[in-house]
């Protein structure tokens, strides 16, 4: 399984390099800048759904308004950028303090809560902070039209068509890194605490433990990486959007999750993988000659990638319930070995 | 003097479209803890086949219309909402969490099928000349179908009181609210009642779509997620499982929204969030005092 | 003759409980604290999951969902009563009542007075051994209720109430086989004819109650220290 994964970093790594062409898969050749931007977009959301996975799958928390976080990164960077000018990595810098500071404050405090009102609670809250967004304060998140960076608000590197490929190993680097944080985080034994806690908080109460403190521990930790993958995406859209602070958003992230597989770290980052690519591709595919000939009746459902993932979505939780992931586990288990 | 009444008329009218959307809500949460997020779905679908059969009859005259367009929204959302029990919540009902993803999933298609198939952007309702005329209310001039939206509001708290406290369905949904189990063990079909309080919700939630319609005099997709959210402010506010509460809950939450909206875009919204968050930081099980 | 044979399984509690109820008398379902004789109960009703047979007057009803096996006659009285508190006594009845069946309200009032004097009383705001006697009366209510599971009926209550509990119990025993679970055993002592012991979720001993309570010696191995002064 190691060896495995450590050929795929290659092969994804070296990528920029490859002149070859997929078709159907992808349109253009595999190192042209669109393919790149997908692929780096894939990896975002598949790091993304990562973190989600961390509070939902394994602490067991449901929580509505984990695109606040991604939102954060995205937003914060984006303003020190592009409003204030500030240098990238004084800007990181910032994102980084705001990215632990705000899901600490607004962590205590829904928290205090279990199940569904704290679902709630935590889908106010990201309500909340996409009305903020959308009400353009000072001008500084540009409202409804979002922020984009400006060419100067970048080191040269960052910038441009050609440069799309240090983006892309950004975003690469960006999966393997938040991956392997989540891996250790998930074996380490606060990371045991949280399985116990999804499974009988009262027995976790029991063994003289706080489930309160492990939470909310979590909780940062996935909130802080989630701003992470923000940061990235912002760097690869090249400006900020006001959609992702939406609760489609956030309930698009259960989407991934819940596809690749609950409680399974490499099943999320394939869920999220797989509906980037999806939703981006689905899109092409309705543009295609072949569909937009079809009579409405056909047309309209195929040309609506949230419809063709939301009937996904349902019939994977009526009769998979362990998603793609726990699918896949069932079929080539032992090759596949036990690590989460 | 006058600004405060027309804010506190079209917060009342307000609160009613969250009422119709919140008591369906708060009964289906109450008696079968399913967090149903396709309520959105149930609003949009059948507002815009309300819409969509008020086209079709053109020659008829715009008040008519309109009639036809409430009936038609009433029971598709019914029928909708009795589908979506029978076929997607019933065979998870030891599922919690699959019976809210499910919930999720079906709202998302639904509603993109429903802008693929008529477009994002807003679309006129065609409104008969009365209502769209005001009415003199305590010196403020009052767009009568604010009136009209709390009337029919009103008049639904009414039939579903009458139709908790003295029927026999009604007797068993209160009872199944509280404790689904005993009910059962009184030889009780609870699942019969599920369907039914489902049917309601979605009988409530088509009102609320083509009354939200009229309000706005305009028919968008978008308009039943965002109220959703918000209406599911007004369940927990209110208490999970109680209409009165929903009823209490709506009309502060729309008044406040309404009110703080009118100085400062988007302040309202926020000001009813933070008051969520108040609310369920003393009380988690919200005014009513009904613990999850 | 056999009423009631329950056969439960497997589950975290029970491990392989068996046994019969005759028809027409108080059986008592004994044992310590936490050996399962609720879950027992529930087990027969379907309320918590288990494997094995449970038959009534020859019918398995082991498959039938919870509402279907109180439909053929099964009545549960709950530990905690479970009345419900938001509505009123009155409603609590009514909604007991079953469609085919004769209600016997006379019967009802005859045994609870009070019930009839606080109908449009809030359920919620009776006492506990008020509330006991809604709890009685919704199982007595439905003339074709065969066979009666009662759990705990006099926890909790002061003498005088569990005395009217006694009185009510009896008078079922008139028109209906009871199984009852007990704790108090000068309660059970009173009531019941025949026994059936749960030890560590297994059933340790069945037979004539008299066996039990006359021999300090089997009682105090098979209920503890309490069941020896007991008589």
């Amino acid at each position: 399984m190691a060896i495995g994964v450590a050929v795929a970093i290659v092969v994804f790594a070296a990528l920029p390099f490859a002149g070859i062409t997929i078709p159907g898969i992808f349109d253009g050749p595999l190192n042209g800048p669109g393919t790149l931007n997908l692929l780096g977009l894939c990896f975002v959301f598949g790091a993304l759904a990562l973190t989600y996975d961390l509070v939902f799958g394994y602490v067991g928390l449901l929580s509505f308004g984990h695109a606040l976080y991604f939102a954060t990164g995205v937003y914060v960077t984006a303003i020190a950028l592009a409003r204030w000018h500030w240098s990238l990595p004084a800007a990181l810098a910032l994102t980084a303090v705001v990215s632990v500071l705000l899901p600490l404050a607004l962590g205590a405090i829904c928290l205090r809560m279990r199940d569904i009102p704290f679902a709630m609670v935590t889908l106010a809250f990201a309500q909340a902070g996409s009305i903020l967004v959308m009400q353009n304060p000072f001008g500084l998140t540009g409202g409804e039209e979002g922020l984009a960076l400006g060419g100067d608000t970048l080191p040269a590197a960052l910038v441009g068509v050609v440069n799309t490929r240090n983006v892309y190993w950004m975003a690469l680097v960006l999966l393997i890194v938040v991956y392997a944080i989540a891996w250790r985080a998930v074996n380490s034994p606060p990371g045991r605490v949280w399985q116990a806690i999804r499974e009988n908080e009262r027995r976790v109460n029991v063994l003289g433990l706080n489930p309160y403190l492990y939470k909310l521990g979590a909780f940062v930790l996935s909130a802080f990486l989630a701003s992470a993958t923000g940061v990235v995406y912002l760097l690869l859209q090249g400006g900020a959007n006001p959609q992702v602070t939406t609760a489609d958003f956030t309930l698009a992230l259960l989407v991934m999750v819940v596809l690749g597989g609950v409680g399974t770290l490499w099943g999320a980052v394939l869920g999220g993988v797989l509906y980037e690519y999806l939703d981006f591709r689905l899109i092409a595919l309705a543009n295609t000659t072949g569909v937009k000939d079809l009579p409405a009746l056909l047309r309209v459902p195929l040309s609506e990638p949230l419809f063709l993932l939301g009937v996904l979505f349902i019939v994977l939780v009526l009769f998979v319930p362990g998603g793609l992931g726990g699918a896949l586990r069932r079929r080539f288990g032992a090759a596949l070995g036990g690590s989460p | 003097m006058t600004t405060i009444a027309l804010l506190l008329i079209t917060g009342l009218g307000l609160g009613a479209l969250y009422f119709l959307i919140a008591a369906g809500l708060s009964l289906i949460w109450g008696l079968m803890r399913v967090l149903n997020f396709a309520h959105g779905a149930f609003f949009t679908v059948a507002a815009y086949a309300g819409w969509s059969a008020a086209n079709a009859a053109g020659g008829a005259p715009v008040g008519v219309r309109w009639l036809i367009a409430v009936l038609v929204a009433v029971i598709v959302g019914a029928v909708f909402a009795t589908l979506t029990e029978v076929l997607l919540i019933r065979p998870l009902y030891a599922r919690h969490v699959g019976q809210v993803l499910v919930t999720v999933g079906l709202s998302l298609a639904t509603i993109s099928l429903v802008q693929g198939g008529f477009g994002s952007d807003p679309q006129t309702f065609a409104l008969p000349s009365w209502m769209t005329a005001t009415t003199n209310v305590i010196g403020a001039n009052v767009p009568n179908t604010r009136l009209l939206v709390i009337a029919v509001a009103a008049l639904v708290f009414a039939l579903l009181l009458f139709f908790l406290r003295r029927t026999r369905f009604g007797l068993i949904v209160r009872a199944g609210v509280e404790n689904r189990a005993m009910v059962q063990a009184l030889g009780i079909d609870v699942q019969r009642a599920f369907t039914l309080v489902f049917a309601i919700g979605g009988a409530a939630a088509g009102l609320a779509g083509m009354l939200a319609a009229t309000y706005y005099g305009t028919i968008d997709p978008g308009r039943g997620t965002s109220m959703l959210i918000f209406a599911f402010i007004v369940v927990i506010i209110g208490g999970l499982g109680s209409v009165t509460g929903s009823a209490v809950a709506a009309i502060v939450v729309g008044v406040i929204q309404q009110f703080l909206n009118y100085y400062a875009t988007g302040i309202g919204d926020f000001s009813v969030v933070l008051l969520l968050a108040i609310v369920l930081l003393f009380r988690p099980g919200g005014f009513s005092g009904t613990t999850t | 003759m056999r009423d009631l044979n329950v056969y439960i399984g497997e589950s975290h509690i029970l491990q392989g409980v068996s046994f019969g109820v005759r028809r027409g008398g108080i059986t008592g379902l004994l044992g310590r604290n936490g050996v399962g004789k609720t879950t027992t109960l529930r087990g027969i009703l379907g309320l918590v999951p288990r494997t094995g047979a449970v038959v009534l007057d020859g019918e398995e009803t082991s498959k039938l969902p919870v509402h279907e096996v109180v439909r053929r006659g099964v009545a549960y009285v709950p530990e905690d009563r479970d009345v419900f508190s938001g509505l009123t006594v009155e409603e609590n009845l009514t909604l007991a009542e079953r469609a085919g069946s004769q209600h016997r309200y006379d019967l009802v009032y005859e045994l609870f007075p009070e019930l009839k004097q606080r109908a449009a009383q809030q359920a919620g705001t009776l006492s506990g051994g008020q509330q006991q006697m809604v709890a009685l009366a919704r199982a007595l209510l439905n003339a074709d209720n065969r066979i009666l599971l009662v759990d705990e009926p006099t926890k909790g209550l002061a003498p005088l109430v569990v005395r009217h509990v006694v009185d009510a119990l009896r008078r079922a025993a008139e028109v209906a086989t009871i199984l009852l679970v007990e704790q108090n055993l000068s309660v059970a002592h009173k009531l019941v004819h025949d026994v059936v012991v749960l030890d560590q979720g297994r059933v340790s001993f069945t037979g004539d109650v008299e066996q039990l309570m006359g021999d300090p010696a089997l009682a105090r191995k098979h209920l503890g220290l309490a069941a020896a002064g007991s008589h």
